[in-house]
């Protein structure tokens, strides 16, 4: 069976298509392409802009992704879209294209949730089973993990997710959101050295970061107001590279530790990680020597699946279409909120 | 601006499919320097969330006492690792005291090294509460329907247990950060207590204080409910039901509990709110 799948929960917008041969047998990536909306350095972006790039560039990806799959109308069973958790006006306009698409090919809906679509890409990449997952993108920050047919959240972020703390402090600044805002604070990060005081806000498998952001934009403000400024430490010099090593080392051991609690918790050694912050190496290799020590291995996938993505929406849509699952036209509606454990898993035991 | 382009193979996972899952961890445990060279040393019973828990004795062989030992993270920078490790242990220790003082059921302490990471508490012969319930919904699963709403005031039991546990706590001042069926012991543990009903029974004591502080605020012991909650809803979704016998006995439990049940509901809705960002 092969299922087309729509992404624009945020500033990416991701078309996909995917083919599931007989049971059993790995999924067959056709296409998988995507479109970001890029806003100017120390601007976020807004979501009547994003939807308006989602629509200007939804049919050019739609024809494109068809054409490279090499499939026709015919070969299409169903149409999956994102109903959401994400960004009101950026997942109408998503959803809109998938209605005409469904009114005009004649194919059934399937709404999908934006969570379990990264959580199924990720298993379905790297293998692993039944693993714990952290979830971590610009809007979310979970500790999922597997039970009678939900995934389950464990622990999450209390305020601001961690993507939004980075991107924020990006922001602050005013370095390029070119490609990805936290992609440039890793990069910073690689030549900081000096572990600079941060609040570090762990509650059993909960976290916050707003705290952090207030106190690292604050360290930024005085940077930029005395560049000469000394570590009282080391006696070394503050640069803005230390600032993003700090907010890292400071935020991923946060993130490691809440994972690790849940492991413990639920008596699993794999962790999968997913979402754009999934992406971040120093995140994987801290989590990776977390595993090791609990005698567990890390899984991640690389930027076309841990970024959002099309083929993530088509490939959890289709597994829950093979159980029967169908959105029907008047339903077809996207909500900014949809919890990762709403969605009853048919297709897992 | 370019549309990245399409690749039409699966990605190869940056880990390989790791099929050996139960092996032992790759590194040997570590013990804290002083133990090194024990005559008799201690045995490695779990390694929880953050710490490797051993079983030792304290003083004479016939004292059995917990080591909770944390361990350096290896991924954690290291300035953070130390301050973080020397402030647990040192809290725990701080909470425990004050609890036992208090006549909170909680493991006594013995002696302690903040810079070495370890702490050693009174040997609680049990087990986790996590372990004993889904043990027993397991056979209730098992069972089928008939024998249930004798079988269901067990589980109330348990859950009023555990209500006042944790509103003796609050009630001295301490909330616990980190509430979970896995830091909550069930005291017991000989054969006939594993007997089908008495699965459950046994005193409640509250363990793990690393997360601990001393508070009275509504909203801190609040949070901790909603913690213990959420754990419930997604350890234990088949007791999820019973939450609010919980909620019930801990509104007895000290002067001002209802207040606090008042506060979870605020909490609750920041909650839900929450979802909505997406
Ligand atoms: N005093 C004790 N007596 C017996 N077992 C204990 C005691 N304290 C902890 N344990 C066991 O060790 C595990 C880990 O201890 P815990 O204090 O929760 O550390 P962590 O922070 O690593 O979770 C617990 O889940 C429990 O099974
Ligand atoms: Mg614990």
């Amino acid at each position: 069976m092969i299922a087309i799948g729509l992404e624009g929960s945020a500033n990416k917008l991701g078309v996909g298509i995917i083919s599931h041969p007989s049971p059993g047998k790995a999924a067959i990536i056709l296409s998988n392409i995507r479109h970001t909306f890029v806003s100017p350095p120390g601007e976020g972006f807004l979501p009547k802009d994003t939807a308006k790039h989602h629509r200007s560039w939804v049919i050019k990806l739609v024809k494109q992704a068809m054409a490279q799959a090499k499939v026709t109308i015919k070969d299409v069973d169903c149409i999956c879209y994102t109903k959401g958790p994400g960004m009101g006006a950026p997942l109408q306009s998503v959803a809109v294209a998938a209605r005409m698409l469904s009114l005009l090919w004649q194919k059934e809906l399937v709404g999908v949730n934006h969570c379990v679509g990264h959580i199924e890409m990720g298993r379905e990449i790297t293998g692993a089973q039944n693993p714990v997952v952290l979830y971590v993108s610009g809007g979310n920050t979970q500790v999922i993990a597997y039970a009678e047919q939900r995934y389950r959240i464990f622990g999450e972020a209390l305020d601001i997710a961690v993507g939004n703390c980075l991107d924020r402090f990006a922001r602050t600044l005013e370095i390029s959101n070119d490609p990805a805002p936290g992609y440039n604070i890793e990069q910073l990060a690689k030549k900081g050295k000096v572990l600079l005081d941060l609040p570090y806000a762990v509650k059993g498998m909960d976290c916050s970061f707003s705290g952090i952001l207030a106190s690292i934009d604050i360290l930024a403000a005085e940077l930029k107001a005395n560049p000469e400024q000394r570590d009282p430490i080391t006696g070394e010099i503050v640069t803005t590279a230390d600032l993003c090593f700090s907010l890292q080392e400071t935020v991923y051991a946060m993130l490691v530790e809440i994972t690790e609690r849940a492991m413990a918790h639920v008596g699993s050694r794999q962790v999968l990680i997913v979402g754009g912050v999934g992406c971040n190496e120093r995140l994987q290799e801290m989590m990776g020597l977390m595993a090791k020590d609990r005698g567990g291995s890390v899984f991640a996938t690389d930027e076309r699946f841990c970024i959002d993505n099309g083929i993530m929406i088509a490939h959890a849509g289709l597994l829950a279409y093979k159980t029967g699952f169908r959105t029907p036209l008047e339903e077809s509606t996207c909500t900014q909120r949809f919890r990762t454990d709403e969605v009853f898993v048919k297709w897992r035991d | 601006m370019e549309i990245e382009p399409a690749r039409p193979i699966p990605a190869p996972a940056l880990a390989p499919p790791d099929l050996s899952q139960v092996g032992p961890p790759s590194s040997p445990l570590p013990l804290p320097k002083i133990f090194a060279n024990d005559p008799a040393p201690p045995t490695l019973v779990t390694q929880g969330a953050e710490a490797l828990l051993y079983r030792t004795t304290y003083l004479l062989p016939s004292i059995a006492c917990a080591l909770k030992y944390r361990p350096s993270k290896p991924y954690r920078h290291p300035i953070l690792d130390a301050r973080l490790t020397k402030h647990r242990i040192l809290s725990e220790a701080r909470v425990l005291v004050k609890c036992r003082k208090e006549g909170v059921p909680v493991p006594a302490v013995f002696a302690l090294d903040e810079k070495e990471g370890w702490l050693m508490i009174e040997w609680i012969e049990g087990e986790v509460v996590r372990i004993r319930l889904n043990e027993w919904l397991q056979r209730r699963k098992e069972e089928g329907e008939e024998l249930r709403a004798r079988h269901e005031a067990v589980l109330k039991g348990l859950m009023a247990r555990i209500g006042s546990a944790i509103g003796r706590m609050h009630g001295v001042g301490i909330v616990h950060g980190d509430l979970t069926t896995s830091n909550l012991m069930l005291r017991g543990g000989s054969e006939d207590l594993l007997a089908d009903d008495k699965i459950l029974e046994g005193e409640v004591v509250l363990i793990d204080f690393g997360l601990a502080s001393q508070s009275t605020a509504d909203e801190d012991r609040a949070v901790d409910l909603y913690v213990l909650e959420r754990a419930f809803g997604s350890t234990h979704p088949r007791a999820e039901g019973l939450f609010s016998e919980l909620l019930v006995s801990y509104g007895k439990s000290f002067k001002g509990a209802t207040v606090v049940l008042k506060k979870l509901e605020d909490v609750r809705m920041r909650g839900r709110k929450r979802s909505m960002l997406g």
